[in-house]
């Protein structure tokens, strides 16, 4: 299980996810730079936060050219499994990997706070060994997150259980204080119809240590490494 | 821009350069300086460049310590922290730009201190960014504050370093100049520093990042001049920051730095290709030769005045070995960078600008960078302080609701809580936050080693202008205590020092008083100054500002494990206070808030008493049981109190404390006596913290015990309950229901 952390320039989680994957579950990974072709030797991708070319013209609206995405639409397309953090959710958006888009947080401010989400669905790669409806302690950090999408493709996204995540107060309640951006139907992650290609806008990277605050985070990693073999 | 025909009277005057300087200039270069020559200096012997007003006083700082590799005369100082690491740091002043232009100009400042930092080899991890204002009911400065917290957040999430904490204080003296102060510390392998110096003859100068365009020209020289109703016209001195070219910057040197090829490294800040380029060359004992026809341009038809004093933004200026051209080239086009050869390293000791063939400029390079003029200004004790001084505060009515004022005080803009602030800046990037900002001091933990840094900014501009020396003293000794309330010792201070215009008598004083005041204080905390920033010319229409002097200050935890903060933790805990209450309201926010008084002296502070309380806490908090620790500041000891029942919501902590101290309730509730830390222990840990304290001396009283959601203050004629969501309330929405 060797994990694949995505480098654009402007990029800046791909340290945090590095430091989560060398230090706290010691798991195989190496860096991929947006200008390779290939991901092969890789078996999962990570796309981390940060503003990818500088988020310049709409937040990844020119990472999805970037060199490297077509290898990464071709993994997804093979069910290779890809999760998009912040800047990398907005990426996959962009780069239609994933339906819907990210607007401007109804505060009009970037936010870098605490929240709690709700895991809706257990039947995702990253999911997995989540409990049901477990509530995850975990950051956010963006002035994009309002997760927006037409009436239909929300309809599609329920019906298909690909709304993942949803802000929750800690006790789990879909509430709209506990919406930090005012993304639609508390929206704070999806998958695609084919359950290998996740985004969300908080940062599991910086909820894997006690000593952070919380370690919730993990749990996302460990759906995958469950089954895969240490380093 | 045309060059003029020739160099007269009023166009020296109009560079801020007086005949007596510039007959030095004559002296220097044997004949009349040419404009372009003429524009150099005026930069290079800008208050803002030069400190030539303030040369005198900053030698007496201490500069040296144990731990200190590098103090100032550098990009930024560095300190040694053990396991072959180093910190790195800095903080720098973006005042007047930010007047002029709030957003761009924080903005940039923010860009600014972030280059300072990597220039030295440092990852830089953390910005601190401590801001005054005026009163945020006023048009203008709201607009102002906006506009400064949004350039912040703009550039700093973008560039993808963490904002960590900082300072936001109002008052009217800032209505017509804020402050905008920027702190940054970077982590480096101890080995690998490097330093901004051009050596080896005939090695090639590189040019790196952003083109040069015409924005800024003469930026340094705004920065040293006072404002009038003008000033809003010069908009165009104040340069556009990006981000992502910065993020690319950092990125791209920081891999040079990891080859042998680099020699000497330096940004291009305040006055552009001409301070890097004459200060690389002075330090390095050596000359620099560039041709500015290789320069990057965006604009066209720019002459060559125009492209040394132009200070567009994410530019920097690299010496490498002969040889290694290629190799650094190709690794800053991995990045899209712009990396051009402009120049090389030559013998001769001068500043040599060629546009193409022709010489524009020569100078002597250490003469621009080294041999500015430096004044002694007069000094004048200012006539105000005999009246503040003077003021009786014994007649002062006792209001009669102490519950009221205690709220009314945690909801003042200047108390209540700073998160609609800073939850608009990333301050958990790279996974070392610790301690959040909220707390007296933020903590981040080392990677790859057991240890963590405490950072804190402070610094009193009211007490500074009650009584200068011990404003200079306070700011040090509260920056220090902050940081060991968070667990760590304080190990050196960087400072910007923002004042009036240097040029008046008083406002000379002031400064020569606060920096002495600061630097017995860093001898006596044993916290030596790495470096720092003067601000001068904080005036409009010829009003100063309150002297204020900020001081950013760096502690060392040796084990994460004693990261402290302010909160109570637990239901039984006992609350002590070390140090002593005195019967001291001068200067107080209390005085201010509530009777509108900014008048009487600052609460004396005894270094020596200083150092022994902060010693105690230390040892206490790392003998193991101290669950809270907080330093006793703006609003005395009630609002301290009262800030540490404030955990998080639906977890209220309140206490039952009883305060001892015979003198006016107020006093005693809202007096800010220094050297005073609130900690709250485990129950079996009481004996100990007593010893601890009777070992050094140091008063240690026993308020009372953490429990229930009321927090009860009790002491010689007075009683005050409060609930703590009560309490919660008026602190956590006292900074939105300003912005209102």
């Amino acid at each position: 299980m060797k994990w694949g952390v995505l480098i654009f320039p402007g990029t800046w989680s791909h340290q945090d996810f590095a430091h989560v994957f060398q230090d706290v579950l010691q798991v195989e990974w190496g860096y991929l730079w947006h200008k390779e072709t290939s991901v092969a030797g890789y078996d999962c991708l990570i796309l981390p936060g940060g503003f990818a070319h500088g988020d310049y013209l709409r937040c990844g609206a020119i990472a999805r050219f970037s060199p490297i995405m077509d290898a990464v639409v071709r993994f997804a397309r093979n069910g290779g499994p890809v999760m998009g953090s912040c800047n990398g959710f907005q990426i996959l958006c962009e780069a239609g990997l994933l339906p819907g888009a990210l607007l401007r947080n109804d505060s009009l401010q970037y936010r870098c706070r605490w929240v709690h989400i709700r895991t809706e669905r257990r039947d995702t790669p990253f999911t997995r060994t989540s409990r049901p409806g477990q509530v995850l302690k975990i950051p956010i950090s963006h002035g994009e997150g309002r997760y927006s999408a037409p009436p239909q493709t929300l309809a599609k996204l329920r019906s298909n259980g690909q709304i993942v995540f949803r802000y929750a107060t800690p006790d789990g309640q879909i509430t709209d204080e506990a919406n930090p951006n005012g993304s639609l139907e508390n929206i704070a992650g999806i998958c695609n119809e084919g359950r290998n290609v996740l985004g969300l806008m908080p940062h599991p990277e910086r909820a894997s240590e006690t000593l952070l605050g919380s370690e919730d985070g993990r749990v996302l990693f460990e759906g995958l490494l469950a089954g895969a073999l240490p380093r | 821009m045309h060059e003029p025909s020739a160099i007269t009277p009023d166009l020296v005057a109009q560079h801020g350069i007086t005949p007596e300087e510039y007959a030095r200039i004559r002296t220097i270069l044997g004949r009349d300086p040419n404009f372009t020559e003429l524009g150099i200096f005026s930069v290079m012997w800008s208050e803002h460049c030069s400190y030539k007003s303030s040369r005198v006083y900053l030698a007496e700082l201490p500069t040296r310590g144990d731990c200190i590799l590098q103090g100032p005369g550098e990009n930024a100082g560095v300190v040694d922290i053990g396991d072959g690491l180093a910190i790195v740091f800095k903080m720098e002043s973006h005042n007047h730009p930010s007047f002029i232009e709030p957003f761009q100009g924080a903005a940039t400042g923010v860009g600014g201190i972030i280059r300072d930092i990597f220039t030295m080899g440092a990852r830089p991890i953390a910005l601190l960014d401590p801001l005054r204002f005026g009163p945020l009911t006023k048009g203008k400065s709201r607009y102002l504050a906006d506009g400064v917290v949004a350039g912040i957040a703009a550039y700093g999430n973008a560039v993808g370093v963490p904002t960590v904490g900082g300072e936001l204080c109002v008052s009217e003296t800032y209505a017509g100049n804020p402050l905008v102060n920027v702190f940054c510390l970077g982590i480096a392998p101890t080995n690998r520093i490097f330093l901004a110096r051009a050596s080896g003859e005939g090695n090639p100068v590189i040019y790196v990042g952003a083109k040069t365009g015409r924005d800024g020209i003469h930026g340094a020289t705004m920065a040293s001049e006072t404002f009038d109703e003008g000033s809003e016209e010069r908009r165009p001195t104040v340069q556009v920051g990006d981000p992502f070219k910065e993020k690319l910057l950092i990125e791209a040197c920081l891999e040079v730095m990891e080859t042998d090829a680099l020699v000497g490294i330096q940004d291009m800040g305040a006055a552009g290709l001409t301070c890097s380029s004459c200060e690389m060359a002075s330090r390095g004992g050596t000359g620099i030769e560039i041709d500015l026809a290789r320069v990057p341009r965006r604009e066209t038809g720019m002459i060559p005045y125009e492209v040394m004093l132009s200070e567009s933004q994410e530019r920097m200026l690299l010496v490498v070995r002969r040889g290694t051209e290629r190799q650094v080239m190709d690794l800053f086009h991995k990045w899209d960078l712009d990396a051009v050869i402009v120049g090389r390293v030559t013998g001769d000791g001068l500043l040599r600008v060629k546009d193409g063939e022709r010489v524009v400029a020569e100078i002597p390079a250490v003469a621009l960078a080294e041999e500015g003029p430096v004044y002694h200004r007069p000094v004048r004790r200012p006539a105000y302080l005999t009246e503040t001084e003077q003021a009786d505060l014994s007649g002062l009515s006792l209001p009669e609701k102490l519950d009221q004022v205690l709220l009314d005080l945690l909801g003042s803009p200047n108390i209540a809580s700073k998160q609609p602030v800073w939850q608009q800046y990333d301050h958990m990037l790279f996974c070392n936050t610790v301690v959040e900002p909220g707390s007296d001091a933020a903590v981040l933990r080392v990677q790859g080693t057991r240890k963590g840094l405490a950072l804190a900014a402070d610094g009193n501009g009211r007490y500074t202008y009650l009584d200068p020396y011990e404003g200079g003293k306070l700011a040090v000794a509260e920056a220090a205590r902050n940081v060991v309330c968070a667990g760590a010792r304080p190990l050196a201070i960087t400072n910007c020092l923002n004042f009036g215009n240097p040029e008046r008598p008083e406002i000379m004083w002031q400064f020569a008083e606060a920096v002495r005041g600061m630097g017995d204080a860093c001898r006596a905390l044993q916290t030596p100054v790495t470096g720092g920033n003067v601000s001068f010319y904080n005036e409009t229409l010829g009003t100063a500002i309150f002297p204020t002097p900020i001081v950013g200050m760096v502690g060392l935890l040796e084990d994460i494990a004693h990261a402290t903060t302010q909160r109570f933790k637990a239901q039984g805990d006992v609350v002590f206070l070390l140090g002593e209450t005195r019967e001291e309201l001068g200067g107080s926010e209390y005085l201010k808030v509530v009777h509108g008084l900014e008048v009487g002296r600052p609460p004396a502070l005894d270094l020596t008493r200083e150092r022994a309380v902060q010693q105690v806490c230390l040892e206490v908090i790392r003998a193991g049981g101290v669950s809270s620790a907080h330093d006793c500041a703006d609003g005395g000891l009630a609002v301290a109190l009262a800030e540490c029942c404030m955990t998080t919501p639906k977890a209220w902590l309140g206490a039952t404390l009883t305060l001892p101290g015979e003198m006016r309730p107020d006093a005693l509730l809202f007096g800010e006596s220094a050297s005073r830390i609130v900690v709250s222990v485990r129950p079996d840990k009481t004996e100990s913290v007593r010893a601890m304290a009777r070992r050094h001396g140091v008063p240690c009283v026993e308020l009372g015990m953490v429990g229930g959601d009321h927090l009860m203050l009790r002491g010689q004629g007075f009683s005050l309950r409060l609930s703590v969501e009560a309490i919660h309330w008026a602190w956590g929405t006292g900074l939105s229901r300003a912005l209102k």
